[in-house]
């Protein structure tokens, strides 16, 4: 699968660049400011991109910027950001551009190896990859989210993130037939139309946390 | 139509108050002169032991109180008027040498008694023009018609002279008309006049200005300093107990880890994790400390973003509602966003509100900010150490905090920061909340 890395810590940028390999990505640039970012991505047409979000030249949000931007010249571009601070703004502002797998995490997520290798495979796949820790800033400050039972909104987290059933299951340790059970309850109950494509629920979701 | 009403019944209650000021001044002008004849003998009894050291201070006292009430009037007309005094030495009590000199050597003690007299005859005489104006007019509208009625007749009014039918009477009126509505209009031009003669002698003269503005200035620089310090102790300290133990243990865990490898892969592993676990809560309060220090997304989004950012993650809805061109120099965006965000978080913490608004503006070289919310109110500054925390921030940079709080709300803190602007940036389009 091929991949573009933008990152400006050369540390970083190294060991995305080792890590990828290692687990048969095809790194093909790997660049570390914004301006040489949008080049490189018409340029190589990768797979999916892992980005972080603050990048020289300004050092601001130059990365979400181009991210932004790519999608529009290539829509449905599959973009994973990366920042030392999640902010549930970026989120909202990644997730209003059209279609496409959408990731954004904390780099400390990279650490969890196989998580990580996880959430790249899945934004590539058109999924979406959130961070936890968007979503428990998202969730804090939904009123609502009170009619849920404590197992409920543990579910509701972990489709938000992106996760699929399946990986909800297992990492609850419970059926699938159970976790399928408590989102029917949370659409429900939080008034969304059900729906069986695991990304459009999970955009769904996200869209009622952002409103 | 109600427009015109309005802007009337408003134009004449500005004339009747400042009519009703100029009488005020005929009264004041009558006390200068005692005033000024007290102050004289103070000065005169000076060599008097034990008595003279006392006495010029205390008629001191007087004086001042007098031109304070000047200053007060003349800032109602919109001609504003600042103390000039030094200030009162600690600690020296009446009759004390210090205390004398204080009230000797502040050249604004001078000025007030120099004050006394023109101040006494510029007063007395746009009062009186002020009051005796407006009174002929009603004469005019009143008096005069009313002796024709009773059929005495009357000497005159205005042109009209030798008022002996009721023709003549009726003419009065107009003329009153036009001469009590003259004076209306001419009574706050004239208290303008006044306040502005004040000023000469009773505003604080280039040097003072600049003494006062030291002493603000030794204040606030003092409260930032203050604060500074305190910030950078904080900052020690959380990393001193926070992520460099951290580090610490870190280090240990892994070279505990490096020596179990061959022997015990099973506890090397766990040891592993253990240290992985270990490093992810270092980044998570290193990220909390450097929120509080300067938050990544006022460096990447400026104050208009920060604060949107800031809304979503607070538990109340709250309205942003921004509309500036540029950004201001880091130091006074970093004040700005800390001043708002206290504002918030008072807010929630205090008031019980639903739902709240942020309003960012600049014009005229001033950045001002606008934080509402629809909870109790009843919000002091006096009782609220946030709020005086916040008034701080901006003192620092000229900034001012007003408070509308009352009981049953809504509240509103209006924040306003002298600032420039810096060259806009692109921002990109963001979405509404």
């Amino acid at each position: 699968m091929r991949v573009v890395i933008a990152e400006d810590h050369a540390l970083l940028r190294d060991g995305l660049t080792r890590l990828l390999q290692a687990f048969d990505f095809d790194v093909v640039a790997a660049v570390d400011n914004g301006p040489a970012l949008l080049p490189a991505l018409i340029t190589h047409k990768p797979q999916v991109a892992v980005i972080d979000v603050r990048l020289p030249p300004t050092f601001t949000d130059e990365g979400l910027q181009a991210a932004i931007e790519a999608r529009t010249e290539m829509p449905g571009l599959p973009i994973l950001m990366l920042s030392q601070h999640v902010e549930p703004l970026y989120a909202r502002e990644l997730l209003s551009t059209p279609h496409g797998g959408v990731g954004y995490l904390l780099k400390d997520r990279v650490s969890n190896v196989g998580e990580f290798v996880d959430a790249v495979r899945r934004v590539a796949g058109g999924g979406t990859a959130m961070d936890p820790e968007v979503i428990s800033q998202l969730l804090a400050r939904r009123e609502p989210l009170a009619l849920l039972t404590a197992r409920e909104r543990q579910v509701l987290g972990e489709m938000a993130e992106g996760r699929s059933n399946a990986a909800i299951a297992a990492k609850l340790h419970i059926t699938e037939k159970a976790v399928s059970k408590h989102i029917n309850n949370i659409l429900t109950k939080l008034d969304m139309p059900p729906s069986d494509d695991d990304n459009r629920r999970v955009l769904a979701v996200l869209a009622y946390l952002n409103a | 139509m109600r427009g015109t009403g309005e802007r009337l019944g408003r134009w004449a209650w500005r004339g009747v108050r400042s009519v009703l000021s100029g009488m005020a001044g005929i009264g004041l002008a009558f006390t200068n002169i005692p005033l000024l004849a007290v102050s004289a003998v103070a000065l005169a009894l000076t060599p008097v032991p034990f008595l003279g050291l006392a006495l010029v201070p205390w008629t001191m006292t007087l004086v001042r109180k007098r031109a304070d009430l000047e200053r007060r009037r003349a800032s109602r007309t919109g001609v504003l008027v600042t103390r000039p005094y030094h200030p009162a030495p600690e600690r020296a009590g009446a009759g004390s040498w210090p205390r004398f000199r204080w009230a000797v050597t502040d050249p604004a003690t001078w000025r007030d008694l120099a004050w006394l007299v023109p101040g006494a005859v510029v007063g007395f005489t746009l009062g009186t023009i002020c009051v005796v104006v407006p009174l002929y007019g009603l004469a005019g509208l009143t008096l005069a018609p009313l002796w024709v009625w009773l059929g005495t007749g009357w000497y005159g009014y205005g042109a009209t002279w030798s008022i002996d039918t009721l023709s003549d009477g009726l003419l009065c009126l107009p003329q009153g008309a036009v001469i009590f509505a003259a004076g209306l209009w001419a009574a706050p031009w004239l208290r303008r006049v006044d306040a502005y003669f004040a000023r000469l002698f009773l505003a604080p003269t280039r040097a003072a200005e600049l003494r006062l503005r030291v002493t603000q200035l030794t204040v606030t620089r003092a409260d930032t300093m203050g604060a500074q310090a305190a910030e950078l102790r904080r900052i020690e300290r959380d990393l001193h107990d926070g992520v460099q133990a951290r580090l610490v243990s870190l280090g240990m865990v892994i070279g505990l880890a490096d020596e179990l490898i061959d022997r015990n892969p099973k506890a090397a592993h766990d040891l592993l994790a253990e240290a992985r676990e270990s490093s992810g809560l270092a980044l998570v309060e290193l990220r909390h400390l450097v929120r509080g220090i300067h938050p990544p997304v006022l460096a990447e989004r400026g104050l208009g973003g920060a604060i949107r950012a800031l809304a979503l993650s607070l538990p109340v809805p709250i309205m942003v509602d921004t509309d500036l061109p540029g950004r201001p120099d880091a130091p006074v965006e970093s004040a700005a966003y800390f001043a708002v965000a206290e504002s918030l978080t008072n807010m929630i913490r205090h008031s019980r509100a639903r739902a709240g608004s942020v309003s960012l503006r600049h014009a005229d070289g001033v950045l001002t900010m606008v934080v509402t919310d629809d909870g109790a109110g009843g919000a002091d500054p006096a009782t609220g150490t946030g709020l005086r925390g916040i008034e701080r921030r901006l003192a620092a940079f000229d900034g001012t905090m007003a408070l509308s709080s009352p009981s049953g709300g809504p509240t509103v803190i209006t924040m306003e920061l002298p600032c420039a602007l810096s060259s806009p940036r692109t921002m990109p389009s963001s979405v509404t909340d």
